[in-house]
């Protein structure tokens, strides 16, 4: 893919920033500048706690070009504790059992590289809410 | 508007077919529909091609120009219609237009795809490209991803089992066996795909709890109907079979945003407007084709398109009301599990299955006394979603 689209996302994809509604509130992700809700305009950026957790998984064992070198890979819809669903890999799971409900947070990781000489891209993705030691 | 007849009705065998091209493909369907129909000299006025992703696939676009010339159908209009998988349907959508709005008096609709001419992960990656690009698409998320996160939401809410998945890939390809056009032609079993030690080798992890036999194959095909008038296809004599409902509706483009991600919303409208526009209720259906590209997608399907109450659909399937013989036979085919899911090509050969089915024309798979029939064509992960229902005219 090209440089430009991956740049023109940074934001979304390095800061989890989307948009608020600023007629009616709601929390929108990824960014569409129209409320899916009200219909309205809606540019106001919103940034996310990137804190959530798992709402639906599923481990990727057949994966496409550009991503062979990460199978196994679990997908995860997050459920942001601002409101909206969120799409991403689950990362650092190391032996955990990953189950619906399981408190997570945003992280940054490469998410492809595209071949040796190619773009490493990188964004959001979630791992296990990591608790202070008691 | 005017009544739109299925007046020709033909495919070509589903499979990897390393020795054709798309458009080659397309022209032998083709054929085989203007042949059935027993169109004579008669020009056709218009084509209209449903594939997906011809330029990705086959480093070729414009293929309706394509398939025009090499059929020698000029000076006929011809479009390519890309909807995604439900491009086939689509197709079949604007040539019902073309007829019904009298635009048109003879109509060719092909669907077709070339898959195979790539490897595995290129297929699923341009499969994958129909996915929102920054938020699904970028992380790895591929069609059968989208099915296990569905799916794993829908076991959770209605109680359906591996059990029952499996049970759907048992009968589509028990069905397949049947169906002489079906790409996979080979018996399984509950043991051999669930329970036997070496279930995780025949039937391994595509996208959890989906399996490989939850999932369709991927095909390269094409199919094709000859759609006309009602006086046309009285001169043509044959049987009169309908496209009485049409019905089309989108959803969010992503699984995310859809406020439950278990209700397939398109599903729903695109069957009430197809039932509404044919006057008829899903009681009324004798034998249905849905978009069972995974296992779940036919039990939802057959619940978001009123023939089961929602979260019955798995029992209905245990009853065995939905086998050839049952109540309402699902997929008599094999479905996109058996047959194949040559992209483009599916929405058309669910409506060439309905023609052969209607007519008393499915052979060894032949619903009894089958008169309505119904299809779905489900594009995107349920974003775009066509239904059609037609009738055997007595």
């Amino acid at each position: 893919m090209e440089v430009s689209r991956h740049w023109r996302l940074k934001k979304q994809r390095y800061a989890l920033q989307g948009e608020v509604c600023p007629h009616c509130s709601v929390k929108i992700f990824p960014p569409r500048d129209i409320c899916p809700d009200c219909g309205l305009d809606a540019r106001t950026p919103f940034q996310f706690s990137g804190r959530g957790e798992v709402y639906s998984f599923t481990t990727v064992r057949d994966a496409p070009e550009g991503h062979s070198e990460q199978v196994p890979y679990t997908v995860a819809l997050v459920r942001l504790e601002e409101g909206p669903l969120v799409t991403a890999q689950l990362t650092d799971l190391d032996q955990q059992d990953v189950e619906i409900g399981l408190p997570v947070e945003m992280v940054t990781r490469k998410l492809r590289s595209d071949g040796e000489r190619g773009m490493l891209v990188y964004g959001y993705k979630f791992r296990p809410l990591l608790r202070p030691a008691a | 508007m005017r009544p739109v007849v299925v007046a020709g009705a033909g495919m070509i065998p589903f499979e990897r077919r390393d020795e054709d091209s798309l458009v080659g493909m397309m022209a032998v369907a083709g054929l085989n529909a203007m042949d059935d129909a027993g169109l004579g000299d008669r020009a056709v006025d218009a084509v209209y091609v449903g594939n997906m992703a011809s330029g990705l696939f086959n480093h070729q676009v414009s293929v309706a120009s394509a398939l025009v010339d090499r059929l020698s159908l000029m000076p006929a209009a011809a479009d390519r219609i890309e909807n995604g998988p439900a491009s086939g349907g689509s197709a079949i959508k604007n040539g019902f237009l073309a007829v019904a709005s009298g635009y048109a008096d003879i109509v060719l609709v092909v669907g077709g795809e070339k898959m195979r001419e790539v490897i595995g992960p290129k297929a699923t990656d341009i499969v994958a490209a129909m996915t929102h690009p920054s938020a699904e698409y970028i992380y790895g998320v591929t069609l059968p991803a989208l099915a296990g996160l569905f799916t794993r939401l829908y076991m959770e809410k209605y109680g359906v089992t591996r059990e029952h998945l499996t049970m759907v890939a048992i009968k589509n390809q028990e069905n397949g066996l049947l169906n002489p056009y079906a790409h996979i032609r080979m018996k399984i079993t509950m043991e051999g795909v669930l329970t036997h030690p070496q279930a995780h080798i025949n039937s391994p992890i595509v996208a959890d709890p989906l399996h490989l036999y939850d999932c369709c194959p991927v095909s390269d095909g094409a199919a094709a109907v000859l759609l006309t008038t009602e006086e046309i296809a009285k001169e043509l004599n044959k049987p009169i079979v309908t496209i009485d409902g049409v019905g089309q509706a989108t959803d969010t483009h992503t699984l995310q945003e859809r406020s439950d991600p278990t209700d397939l919303k398109a599903v729903t409208v695109a069957s009430e407007r197809a039932f509404s526009m044919a006057g008829l209720k899903p009681k009324d259906v004798d034998v249905a084709e849905l978009h069972d590209a995974f296992t779940i997608l036919e039990i939802a399907e057959s619940e978001h398109a009123g023939f089961f109450p929602k979260g019955e659909g798995a029992k209905a399937l245990e009853a065995g009301e939905t086998r050839i013989g049952g109540k309402l036979p699902i997929n008599p085919s094999g479905g996109l599990k058996a047959r194949g899911h040559p992209v483009g090509a599916t929405g058309v050969a669910q409506a060439v299955e309905l023609v052969w089915q209607l007519r008393g024309e499915a052979g060894d798979r032949q619903v009894k006394k089958a008169t309505t029939g119904f299809s779905l064509n489900f594009g995107g992960f349920g974003n775009n979603v066509l239904a059609f229902v037609l009738r055997r005219k007595s």
